[in-house]
């Protein structure tokens, strides 16, 4: 298969197909948070230090943290049960067909509506004008009486579930469709019931997937900044609006912080990205 | 799936059927939650949308929406914007998947690991290092509404990197490059050429895909459009929110019919393959 006439040309032209990218990554990917991690090191006299990090304990810092991995965690877990769930619904649960390739194309739909037309979506719905609220009213329940409001931590939970679940659905539905009809049988003619099936085959082969999946459903919420934005304005104290405030004025009234805060955030996601795929390749072993 | 229609052992019919029964019942009563979860804000949002006059039902919220100044400009700036981070992400993710899959196998964790980049470095955090490296003389990009463009426009391609990797990927290796290439080499055609007339109409479901799904992202997007300072559909969309009584219904239900558009399209044109 080789010409003659390749080779001189040839080394140049096998780089000069990936050189585009490796260019635009450096340029618009790796660089920028090259410099981020560098201003992160950089002390206010210009050396390098890591009291930017040292400051993460700030108790700003700290609670906007806080509040960003709880919500992270609150919404992995939920929308990964829901989740999990939906998914059993239609693959296992005995419903009709056409349920499945409607839940998908749906979930496709949802995990991608998010930010400022998800977040009017639910003040319509959940608001104080909302329908719902509304509807409460109706029957006697005033909800925003009893001290809920959709622009707190719960607010936001509902509103976050509708990308959530979604997510979890389409990431989990073919981890479902891997478990063997042979595994069941198997089961059953060993005399497991149902519920052992579940608690001994399928739940243990199932459970890297249905972890991982709830880590990358973390990782997405926590770098969620349009959703939370537009619904709250930038109220609530969440790690992605803090530097959304940082980026128009410094409000922590220190450069090299807001630095540290983001380059946290990056280390925070890398780690939840990692997790999810070490997982992902662990289920691989049963449901490659 | 559970059970299949005629129970394999027949002894235990009556046990079998039982929690069969029972799985088809929570099955049910999980869907019905979910979709109220889900259609009940899309409702309330479509019933508010059609309210704007007084006493009657009607589109007049939509109407209202469509002649607003702002409402046009903006959507139009996105939709070129999209369409040109989506041009750009073809011209450079398709070589890089195809020589990665033909030539350079060995490269592949690499680009794999950077094009999932996007994914660790949330939206918020790459404006803000976008704006502290292109923000000051050295390579200064932000003096200008139309050098931030550009700037806006690049950070939209990456954005997209994961999802146009992936699906070209995933096209390369439903089809043989190899002996492709190997054939059209034969025939004589140069690379430009293997490239323009053989892969690319190849992967043209792919390519489609991950366009529409970098749409789906990018028409809406208001993070990085919004600390570029840009007039586009997703800070427009957030004013609207904020000044306006009955548009942003129209606006949430417009928003999605066009994600609805979009995913819809990827769905109809993937089906045989049932890739996502």
């Amino acid at each position: 298969m080789g010409g003659a006439s390749r080779p001189p040309r040839f080394q140049f032209g096998r780089w000069l197909g990936v050189l585009p990218f490796f260019v635009f990554s450096g340029l618009f990917l790796i660089g920028p948070v090259v410099v981020l991690a560098y201003r992160s090191l950089e002390g206010a006299d210009g050396g390098l230090t890591l009291d930017n990090y040292r400051e993460l304990t700030n108790p700003t810092v700290l609670a906007s943290y806080g509040l960003s991995i709880r919500l992270s965690l609150t919404t992995a877990v939920l929308g990964g049960a829901i989740g999990f769930f939906l998914a059993w619904a239609v693959t296992m649960g005995g419903l009709p067909r056409p349920f499945r390739s409607g839940l998908t194309t749906f979930s496709g739909v949802a995990s991608n509506f998010a930010g400022v037309p998800l977040a009017a979506a639910f003040i319509f719905t959940l608001g104080r004008i909302g329908v719902v609220t509304a509807l409460f009213e109706l029957i006697g329940v005033d909800i925003y009486g009893a001290g809920f409001t959709l622009y707190s931590y719960w607010g936001l939970t509902i509103v976050y579930l509708f990308f959530q679940i979604p997510l979890m659905v389409l990431v989990l539905l073919p981890a479902l469709d891997g478990l063997k009809q042979d595994w069941r049988e198997a089961a059953e003619n060993l005399g497991a019931t149902p519920r052992q099936y579940w608690r001994r085959v399928a739940l243990p082969i199932l459970l890297p997937s249905i972890l991982g999946t709830m880590i990358l459903l973390f990782g997405n919420a926590f770098g969620a900044h349009a959703t939370a934005y537009a619904l709250t304005g930038g109220l609530l104290n969440l790690a992605t609006l803090l530097i959304g405030q940082q980026i128009s004025g410094d409000v922590l009234n220190n450069p090299g912080l807001g630095y540290a805060v983001a380059m946290g955030m990056v280390f925070i996601m890398a780690l939840s990205i990692i997790l999810y795929s070490l997982l992902q390749r662990r289920s691989e072993r049963w449901l490659g | 799936m559970t059970i299949s229609a005629p129970p394999i052992p027949i002894t235990e019919t009556e046990t079998q059927q039982a929690p069969a029964k029972k799985g088809r019942f929570w099955a049910w009563a999980i869907l019905v939650f979910t979709a109220l979860y889900f259609l009940v804000p899309l409702g309330a949002t479509f019933y508010w949308s059609l309210r704007a006059e007084a006493d009657t039902l009607g589109f007049e919220a939509y109407r209202r929406l469509f002649d607003d100044a702002n409402f046009w400009p903006s959507f139009t700036q996105s939709l070129i914007n999209a369409i040109a981070a989506i041009v750009l992400s073809l011209l450079i993710i398709v070589p890089t998947a195809y020589w990665v899959t033909l030539r350079l196998p060995k490269l592949r964790p690499v680009v794999e690991f950077i094009t999932l980049l996007p994914f660790v470095i949330p939206a918020v955090v790459l404006v803000f290092a976008l704006l502290r490296l292109y923000g000051r003389p050295p390579l200064l990009l932000t003096a200008t509404y139309d050098s931030s463009r550009v700037l806006l426009i690049c950070a939209y391609t990456a954005l997209s990197f994961p999802y146009m990797f992936r699906s070209v990927d995933n096209g390369l290796r439903a089809m043989d490059v190899r002996s492709l290439t190997e054939a059209a080499q034969s025939l004589g055609a140069g690379w430009p050429t293997i490239l323009r007339r053989v892969i690319f109409p190849n992967l043209r479901v792919a390519l489609l895909s991950g366009a529409l799904l970098t749409f789906a992202i990018v028409i809406g997007e208001l993070t990085i459009a919004l600390f570029l300072a840009q007039q586009t559909f997703g800070p427009y969309m957030a004013n609207l929110t904020r000044s306006k009584v009955y548009e942003p219904s129209a606006m949430a239900i417009v928003a999605f019919a066009l994600t609805w558009a979009a995913m819809g399209t990827i769905a109809l044109i993937t089906r045989p393959g049932k890739r996502r």
